[in-house]
């Protein structure tokens, strides 16, 4: 398990967090748990399994519902 | 290719105004009606795009958007051939977010600002006693690291050599430069304004002070209140009951025009935006203030607070008390000092006293060490803390008891009739009492007084004038020195000679009593009553246990933040409802005004809901300017 925190860009609607939290939930390996985005810090925190998927994976789920990825760290 | 409109869609938007531009212009100079239909077509088509697609991911996965709503209208209304009204929703909405995104970032620049203050590289030495650049996150602890002028320094360590100035704005919120040099603490974030300093790493990253005050920070503007959380869910099933009710709607008056008004109506806002953006501004200037406060629900609670307790030793006064007056008996009488060289049993007293009190980290141990100065070192075994009066222990096989006038009616010492005059003369004048007694004998009597905190009383006044009603003190010293301090600060309500455990049953009292209660405490031994008060602040004992123990953190312990802290939940509290009321009236205008009057039409909604947004970001970028009075 890995843990990964994303800034995105600065969201403007508080649903566009539901939208982004159900894509990321909806990637196998993602531990839907762990999944959080917050709206004021714009960041997605997730942890995620190494061996199902990438970070790059989490990064195109996020940008395919129409959210830019500013930046990510994975530890 | 939906990347690329993803991307561009400010481009979209300027295509999009473009075109209606270009679409008023064919109707109102060249009096082409057709040139005006195609030009707001393709407005409209170009404009909806990135919505559409969002709309579409959206639904993809179950969730009926805000973007889901405007889609449906805007197709609705093409759907009707009313082109201009499709393309001007679309341009409303688009205009709306992106001005949204500018005015959210104001909002959230305070706090973005703080955290930018992190460091990100750092000089490590290598084994070869050179210095490499290495990104702040593979410092380890232990690491040596090089500093140089108007360096951030990168962890909080020890410096080992060099010496230099530091602003420590960051952590302290003063902005006065510390200076540094060999054996002294330095904390990352912080900048080496001049000099040059080799460093010992710590503590680094996450660990770090300014790590933890910035993760505290981005939880805090994110925690969410109940009624947030409340409103969330609400506007989860919110938007797909518009949805229901625009198609019920259509199913009944077969009216395209009034059901996707109703869309456009429904698109949820202010509502969801307004808590959260009152919410960020307000952190935000608590940060730029050395106060955090942590997260919405703190905010409402303090803001609140109408009863303050506080502990005095180390949050009203010092902390750092003195001996102001000694004195010694000998045979019934009195007599100042600590008497003469010469006197045996007092010398060897006074070196009793010091081995007992060396063994206690008590700050009335300390000030009676720094008064006896240097003294031949004893052994002391059996020693014995009586809570809230002092200790007892045996030096050189005598009994030695040190402490207040309570330790001593314990011990049954034998006070003469002089000794207990001036003890309750002491007492009296609001002094704390250090007595001791050799084999039942008392020798001294040492006066010991604490000075109150410079500001103190003026910030006091504030939290008055900010609506506290009650401002209390508890402390265990005696309760003649509590109402010294009292009649001098002008509190309310004073006890004295309370335990830790006294002070949160005090506390739980007044919360059952229906009250508000703040607690202000040194952090250590105040823990419970901090833990059991609606809000505690960690007072006097470092940045690092306030951050963990207090809902809101003063830097550096500044009592004088505490009254601006106060005034800025007031302000913040106040602001979320303002939003609150502000975002509910407009839901409630335009639904009236779409029942009762005839020129509710869909640009008009979009442009209220639009504007609405704008009106609460704006309410609350106020925040960000709040001073105290």
């Amino acid at each position: 398990m890995k843990s990964a925190n994303i800034q995105l860009e600065t969201l403007t609607c508080p649903s566009c967090m539901q939208k982004i939290e159900a894509a990321l939930k909806s990637l196998t390996g993602v531990d839907k748990e762990s999944v959080s985005v917050s709206f004021n810090t714009s960041k997605a925190k997730l942890k995620f399994d190494d061996d199902a998927l990438n970070i790059g994976d989490i990064e195109t789920a996020i940008t395919r519902v129409g959210y830019e990825v500013k930046k990510s760290t994975v530890k | 290719m939906q990347r690329f409109i993803f991307r561009h869609k400010n481009s979209l938007m300027v295509v999009n105004i473009v075109f209606i531009v270009i679409g008023f212009f064919s109707h109102w100079v060249l009096r082409n009606d057709t040139l005006f239909d195609i030009a707001m077509m393709i407005a409209s088509v170009v404009g909806v795009l990135p919505i559409a697609l969002q709309a579409y991911q959206a639904l993809r996965l179950k969730i009926v958007s805000i973007d889901v709503l405007v889609t449906v209208a805007v197709t609705g209304a093409f759907i009707i051939r009313n082109f201009e009204e499709s393309a001007i929703v679309i341009f409303l909405f688009l205009f709306g977010a992106f001005l949204e995104q500018r005015t959210l970032n104001k909002t959230r620049s305070a706090i973005k600002a703080l955290t930018e203050m992190a460091p990100e590289s750092a000089l490590r030495q290598t084994g070869d006693g050179e210095y490499e650049e290495v990104d702040v996150d593979e410092v380890e602890p232990g690491d040596i690291l090089l500093v140089k002028t108007g360096a951030k320094i990168p962890v909080d360590g020890t410096v080992i050599f060099g010496e230099g100035s530091v602003n420590e704005a960051g952590i302290t919120g003063e902005s006065v430069p510390v200076e540094k040099e060999e054996g002294l603490k330095v904390f990352a974030g912080t900048i080496l304004e001049n000099g040059t300093i080799r460093v010992r790493a710590d503590r680094v990253g996450e660990d770090t002070t300014f790590g933890k005050i910035i993760e505290l920070v981005e939880e805090a503007q994110d925690a969410k209140s109940e009624a947030e959380r409340f409103i969330d869910r609400f506007s989860r099933y919110y938007t797909p009951a518009v949805l229901l009710a625009a198609f019920v709607v259509y199913l009944i008056s077969r009216n395209v025009e009034l059901s996707i008004t109703i869309l456009v109506l429904g698109c949820p806002g202010a509502l969801v935006i307004g808590v959260p953006v009152s919410n960020v501004a307000g952190i935000g200037n608590g940060a730029r203030h050395g106060i955090l406060l942590k997260g919405s629900e703190v905010i409402h609670a303090f803001s609140r607070t109408d009863t303050m307790v506080f502990d005095k030793t180390g949050t009203l006064t010092q902390g750092n008390p003195a001996v102001a007056r000694s004195l010694h008996c000998r045979n019934g009488t009195v007599q100042p000092g600590l008497g003469p060289e010469e006197d045996l049993e007092l010398a060897s007293a006074r070196s009793y006293l010091a081995a007992v009190e060396a063994e206690s980290d008590h700050p009335l141990a300390r000030a009676v060490l720094r008064e006896l100065g240097e003294v031949p070192a004893r052994q002391v075994e059996n020693t014995r803390v009586v809570r809230g009066a002092g200790v007892v222990a045996s030096v050189d096989g005598r009994q030695v008891a040190v402490g207040n006038l309570a330790l001593m009616e314990k011990e049954e010492i034998a006070l003469s009739e002089e000794a207990a005059r001036s003890i309750g003369e002491l007492e009296r004048s609001g002094s704390s009492l250090v007595l001791t007694a050799v084999d039942g004998q008392l020798l001294f009597i040492m006066e010991v007084r604490d000075q109150i905190r410079p500001g103190v009383e003026e910030e006091l006044r504030r939290l008055k004038r900010l609506g506290v009603k009650n401002l209390v003190m508890l402390s265990g010293d005696n309760q003649g020195t509590v109402d010294v301090v009292a009649a001098e600060l002008g509190l309310t309500e004073v006890h004295g000679n309370m335990l830790p455990e006294d002070k949160s049953a005090f506390v739980k009292k007044l919360k059952e009593e229906g009250r508000t209660v703040t607690f202000v405490g040194d952090g250590i031994n105040d823990s419970p009553s901090l833990a059991l008060a609606d809000i505690g602040i960690a007072m006097g004992s470092g940045t690092d246990v306030a951050i963990e123990t207090s809902e809101v953190v003063l830097m550096n312990s500044d009592f004088r933040r505490l009254a601006h802290a106060l005034g800025l939940a007031k302000a913040t509290s106040r602001n979320m409802r303002q939003n609150i009321v502000i975002a509910l009236g407009v839901v409630l205008f335009l639904f009236f005004s779409l029942i009762l009057s005839d020129w509710m039409n869909m640009s008009i909604g979009m442009l209220m809901h639009e504007g609405s947004i704008l009106a609460v970001i704006l309410n609350g970028m106020r925040l960000l300017r709040f001073k105290k009075r």
